[in-house]
């Protein structure tokens, strides 16, 4: 019965693994892509400078240029520069035409030094990633019920994938290299055991992050159907002072941050919202920036009268169970991460992203390894092998299209930001198209060659259609920028390896099957 | 389960298919009723105790899709996930009571 019971979870990993393997592989490498959400947006968008300033300054440029620009909005909101990324944006929203509608939001880029405004090129930049990531470029709720219902089936695959191993640690140091699928196997439970915590921390944080979408019984039964006053309780929000409609000026907002500093304990406030600025009963809630601990707690903030600059009140503590989610919630998204956490974070996503290709490449070599010796596969493992060249390698090939077309675009094309997100959709389709019609070892070369070709250009490109190349970027200390160009020569050498090792196999298992066939011809001669 | 990739009887494809559905919806019910019937019976503010059910819940939906793929008949997979179910329903139907009286 204890075997069956590891065969029965080893039949459910297999095929748990397979059916969402191809979703799970890209939703794991645009999350991977988004730890570095915003120096890709950097990279996106060159002629946003990175400026090393304090705080205090660029609030004070904002509150300058917001009170020239949109004095009479009902509300002010002020993203702070940081070290990531160096924009200052400032957005306000008019008051509503009638009660209870949302006016509407315009908002502008500044240069944190001088207060001009910044027109940066229209991309979406690695916001792009972090979207598609969850919400899979489908229409509301459905591409975050999939991604959710996708995590539910990893969890599944992880905890069964467990139960298969009963030589768990023992198989983790047992590495036979070159040895085609025994290693393939070894590396995927490498990498699996390796990094476990990470595997299962990432899985579970990101059904909690969705829980109130996807598990809401216990919601509505405990607040009548009443989803809205439970999210009031979450979130206890300071309520907005009503406008008492005497103007009154706006004191300065730069000393705030230092009073908000000392209520949280040396804490950064990066986010600001002034509500009715120039009134009298003006209030100025400053939330706290996520990168100076784990725990993410949601509208931890504290408010300012917006005339006197007194303390109006700060939100309580969190109590453990809301702290406990806010936590999976942190760890998932990694906010606080430094840069070397953060590259952790990064290598961790990879090695969970290369489980699961190394995933589907087993699942296909041993099924392949039955009709080694004929010409032709049946339809199924085909489509299996197509699938598997696209999502993995055409996905590289999309991301890296991507990139290009940030660059290559002409910056007055109307939708401009739209064309690059339907670049990468289009390469990604002609990944499949291509797969299709080439056998299976020529288009993994062929497309992971493209990629390198690709990924290895970039920096090139950069140099060439911009100012900032890595001549500057490194000179000038702007690691972001900087940074990237690494990032993509780097995976463009790794993805030419790729390719040249695919290429040297490809050639090995031919001589191999030739030889095979001759010495069953030889048989059936004799 | 480890079945032969070709020639697979449909009543096997069938089997399977059923434990699919018991794992995925059936599944989904036990972890519904587990987060509610938690959330009512932890002693804690109502906030707390709805978080801490919707947080669990998921142990209990990956308890019942194991189970679904490790009984050894798919109606043991229903089976599974109804006695569980209709404890929970008792158990919810208990705390509603006692809050009404």
């Amino acid at each position: 019965m204890k075997e069956g019971f590891r065969q029965a979870m080893a039949w459910l990993h297999t095929w748990a693994g397979l059916t969402f393997g191809w979703l799970l592989f890209a939703i794991f490498l645009t999350g991977t892509l988004a730890y570095f959400k915003d120096e890709t947006s950097h990279w996106m968008q060159p002629e946003i400078p990175a400026r090393a300033l304090s705080s205090e300054t660029s609030l004070t440029v904002a509150q300058h240029y917001l009170e020239q620009h949109a004095a009479g909005a009902s509300r002010w909101l002020i993203e702070l520069p940081d070290a990531r990324e160096p924009g200052l944006s400032v957005r306000w929203q008019q008051a509503p035409a009638k009660p209870g509608e949302r006016g509407q939001f315009t908002e502008k880029h500044l240069d944190p030094q001088t207060g001009a405004e910044v027109q940066g090129r229209e991309t979406t930049g690695g916001e792009f990633f972090y979207r598609f990531h969850f919400q899979l470029q489908m229409p509301y709720p459905w591409g975050r019920w999939l991604s959710t219902l996708a995590a539910m089936v990893m969890f599944v695959a992880l905890i069964s994938g467990i139960i298969t191993h009963k030589k768990i640690f023992k198989d983790f140091f047992t590495f036979r290299p070159r040895k085609g699928q025994r290693s393939w196997l070894d590396g995927h439970n490498a990498v699996g055991v390796l990094v476990l915590p990470f595997h299962l921390m990432i899985t579970y944080s990101s059904l909690v992050i969705f829980m109130v979408m996807v598990m809401p019984a216990s919601v509505l039964v405990a607040y009548k159907g009443d989803v809205r006053g439970f999210f009031d309780e979450v979130f206890p929000a300071s309520t907005v002072r009503e406008l008492s409609g005497q103007p009154a000026p706006l004191a300065p907002l730069a000393p705030l941050l230092e009073k908000a500093r000392e209520q949280w304990g040396g804490g950064r406030a990066v986010h600001l919202s002034v509500n009715n600025p120039g009134d009298a009963n003006a209030s100025v809630v400053l939330s706290r920036d996520g990168s100076d601990r784990v725990v993410h707690d949601f509208g931890s903030a504290v408010t300012f009268h917006g005339v006197s600059g007194e303390l109006l009140g700060t939100t309580p503590q969190a109590s453990v169970p809301k702290a406990v989610a806010g936590s999976f919630y942190g760890l998932h998204m990694g906010h606080f991460a430094g840069p070397v956490l953060r590259w952790l974070y990064f290598i961790c996503g990879l090695a969970s992203t290369a489980m699961i290709g190394t995933g589907l490449v087993i699942w296909l070599g041993k099924r392949q390894l039955k009709h080694a010796r004929s010409m032709a596969m049946p339809f199924e493992l085909r489509l299996v092998e197509v699938l598997n060249i696209a999502s993995m390698a055409g996905l590289m090939l999309a991301v890296a299209t991507f990139f290009w077309a940030n660059r290559l675009l002409p910056l007055g094309l109307a939708g401009r930001a739209d064309w690059e997100v339907n670049s990468f959709f289009i390469v990604w389709g002609l990944s499949v198209l291509h797969a299709a019609v080439r056998r299976g070892r020529q288009a993994w070369v062929e497309q992971l060659a493209l990629a390198a070709l690709l990924f290895g250009g970039v920096p090139l490109l950069n140099a060439l259609t911009t100012p900032y190349h890595l001549g500057v970027t490194l000179a000038q200390g702007d690691w972001a920028m900087a940074g990237f160009d690494l990032t993509c020569l780097a995976t463009g050498g790794f993805f030419a390896w790729a390719a040249w090792k695919m290429q040297r196999a490809g050639k090995a298992e031919h001589a191999t099957r030739n030889r095979a066939q001759a010495i069953t011809l030889e048989q059936e001669a004799n | 389960m480890k079945g032969k990739t070709r020639s697979l009887p449909v009543s096997y494809r069938l089997a399977v298919t059923s434990r699919v559905l018991a794992a995925v919806l059936g599944g989904y019910i036990v972890a519904a009723l587990a987060s509610v019937s938690l959330s009512m019976w932890v002693p804690m503010a109502r906030v707390d105790a709805v978080v801490t059910g919707m947080m669990t819940s998921f142990l209990a939906y990956l308890g019942a899709v194991i189970w679904c793929f490790a009984c050894r008949t798919a109606l043991r997979a229903w089976l599974g996930l109804a006695l569980p179910s209709l404890i929970l329903a008792a158990v919810v139907g208990l705390a509603y009571w006692m809050e009404r009286t």
